[in-house]
């Protein structure tokens, strides 16, 4: 099972985080912003991934020791660099989270008015640019795990993957491959000791979220602050029964 | 040989010579050198990323076009990255052959160099005129962002193509130390990691900063490798500990993990985990204390790879494996062929555990009747 939010009363203490090294891309806002903050307020070594230059400066300025990358996961000439200056300044990679997603054109279109090059580009952002990035980091993530460190990939996923909501086609389609994807890699490396966690952190109340559905109830939707606990907790309950594991 | 020169990491055709005990010689598809491993044995591999270590860039001073290349580092510490020593060459670029690049301009200690968008100063030279110390002005992120941004693998002339750093990272690549691929890695795989697993192999690695693997300059090659800092988890160390105790065999990929086992083991008596900064160089008279056996790419006869292989074997089996690979065609340098060497039954002696493997001949059985 790797598709689960905690119940709010499950979530484990976060101290097991202190001194991990995490990284999260899409991380100057909505959830990633929230995530890049409350791992860094858990003694996390945080380095976060945005492609504005102004808001990665301005993130890194607020959280001391934090490291930011400018980098799109949407471009195949930026994952390299951006694994380099994150195992490099971290020393290694204990946690990724795949945050980082596009809606494509908006407002959102049924897939026959969708263009090819906007499903495409929805696609290298959402599904290419975790796939390239988690194989860059595959390599560190097992080192992790090798060491008792643990190794946990989380690819936050949607509704969107699992039910067919008209006119998120391109983003559903994304998603449901991201989700399809990240139960593979789960298969694939338990062996070698990384966990994959496809994470559906609910209708939040974010800019993409507004972008997508400018006229939504605002009281209805969850403070991402919410739902970047909920996978805090998460990663923090899976980490903490890998080190069991090792203990054993 | 000649020289590989597509920057195919794992070419379905790659090669593989293995050399036994008693200087026995099979040649293989390295596709299948698993076969050649015995359950209990221990794989240890390099895990180290390959940095971006390339730098075009200006020496300002006289404002002449320069490369450096990072070529060394005193520890492996993230954020002990403003002091590298380089080899500097003068104008042009990677498709001109090392030998023919010219000097750089003459360098001397407080010299600014822009490189890209990093600033960095000479503080030392190293006794070459080509080699020098230098430190970044930047804070450790900014040295990071600025090698990610404007380095570029170490390139090879004999290459086609303009290296990628995709292309320079093993499979298994980790924390980024190296200066140049540590190639035997390229070997592995992760369905190579899973074979391992199947045939109850033991499977560990180490981060080790291979250094440069030559300058194109006699004097200076001399001199390689320089000081290269290594990690040993300590998971590794116990893996070592356990297969030594149960008589299995470790298995190195890549000389540069010969080099820090070996080292560790010459200071300690055994292989602790934790750092250390290795100085030696391997040769003939070298004492090998932990590894039983190497996988390495194949070298020619000068340089320190060779040399390093001289502690497994004598050197009339060397001229044998040389004589071997020239004959077969295998392909050279970092995309070709591989060797896989295991330490002479003299040299064992020398260890005194003196046991005899029939390891090939159980391989060639399981590979004719699979």
């Amino acid at each position: 099972m790797t598709n689960a939010i905690l119940p709010a009363h499950a979530h484990p203490s976060s101290a097991g985080l202190a001194g991990l090294r995490i990284l999260v891309t899409g991380g100057t806002s909505g959830l990633g912003r929230e995530l890049v903050r409350q791992l860094h307020a858990a003694g996390a070594r945080v380095a976060f991934v945005a492609r504005t230059a102004q808001r990665v400066h301005a993130l890194a300025d607020e959280l001391p020791s934090s490291i930011g990358i400018v980098g799109d996961v949407g471009r195949k000439d930026d994952i390299h660099p951006i694994a380099l200056q994150a195992t490099g300044a971290l020393g290694g990679i204990d946690v990724l989270i795949n945050n980082a997603s596009i809606l494509g054109p908006v407002p959102l279109a049924l897939l026959g008015d969708t263009e090819c090059e906007s499903f495409e580009q929805v696609l290298a952002v959402n599904l290419l640019g975790p796939f390239r990035l988690t194989r860059a980091l595959l390599g560190a993530l097992a080192a992790s795990a090798r060491d008792g460190r643990g190794a946990v990939v989380v690819n936050v996923s949607s509704n969107a993957a699992l039910e067919a909501y008209p006119r998120w086609g391109a983003y559903g389609a994304s998603k449901a491959a991201l989700h399809h994807m990240s139960n593979i890699w789960d298969a694939e490396t338990a062996a070698d000791g990384i966990r994959f966690l496809a994470v559906d952190p609910g209708d939040m109340d974010t800019p993409m979220h507004a972008a997508a559905l400018p006229d939504a109830d605002l009281a209805t939707l969850k403070r991402p602050a919410q739902s970047a606990a909920e996978i805090v907790g998460l990663v923090t309950a899976t980490l903490a029964r890998q080190h069991a594991r090792e203990a054993a | 040989m000649n020289a590989a020169r597509l920057p195919v990491q794992r070419p379905a055709d790659a090669r593989l010579l293995v050399v036994d005990e008693d200087g026995g010689l099979v040649h293989a598809q390295r596709a299948f050198f698993i076969d050649f491993l015995a359950p209990g044995d221990l794989l240890v591999a390099n895990d180290a990323a390959t940095l971006p270590a390339s730098l075009a860039g200006i020496h300002v001073t006289s404002g002449a076009p320069i490369e450096v290349r990072l070529a060394a580092r005193r520890s492996l510490d993230a954020h002990d990255v403003r002091h590298f020593d380089a080899v500097v060459f003068g104008a042009g670029d990677w498709r001109t052959r090392t030998e023919d690049r010219p000097l750089p301009p003459a360098l001397a200690p407080g010299d600014r160099l822009q490189l890209g968008p990093l600033s960095a100063w000479i503080e030392e030279l190293l006794g070459h005129p080509r080699l020098v110390s230098l430190r970044f002005g930047d804070a450790p992120d900014a040295v990071w962002a600025g090698l990610a941004a404007h380095g570029k693998p170490i390139q090879y002339a004999h290459l086609a193509d303009r290296l990628r750093l995709w292309d320079v990272w093993t499979p298994i690549a980790g924390a980024p130390a190296a200066f140049e691929p540590p190639s035997a890695g390229f070997a592995i795989d992760w369905s190579a990691l899973r074979r391992l697993r199947e045939r109850g192999i033991g499977f560990a690695t180490l981060t080790h900063a291979a250094g440069i693997s030559s300058t194109g300059d006699p004097a200076l090659d001399r001199r390689l490798p320089l000081d290269e800092p290594y990690r040993i988890p300590a998971a590794t160390a116990q893996a070592i500990r356990r297969t030594r105790a149960r008589g299995g065999r470790v298995v190195a990929v890549g000389t540069t993990v010969v080099r820090a086992l070996e080292h560790a083991a010459a200071r300690h008596g055994s292989v602790p985990a934790g750092e250390g900064l290795a100085t030696q160089r391997l040769g003939p008279a070298t004492p090998l204390r932990i590894v039983d056996a190497v996988l390495s790419g194949t070298h020619e006869p000068g340089t320190s790879h060779h040399e390093l292989l001289r502690a497994f074997i004598d050197d009339a089996t060397l001229a044998h494996v040389d004589a071997a690979l020239e004959q077969g065609g295998y392909r050279t340098h970092e995309f070709g062929d591989s060797v896989l060497v295991a330490r002479s039954a003299a040299a064992r002696a020398m260890r005194g555990d003196g046991r005899a493997a029939d390891w090939v001949r159980a391989a060639q059985q399981r590979l004719m009747s699979a």
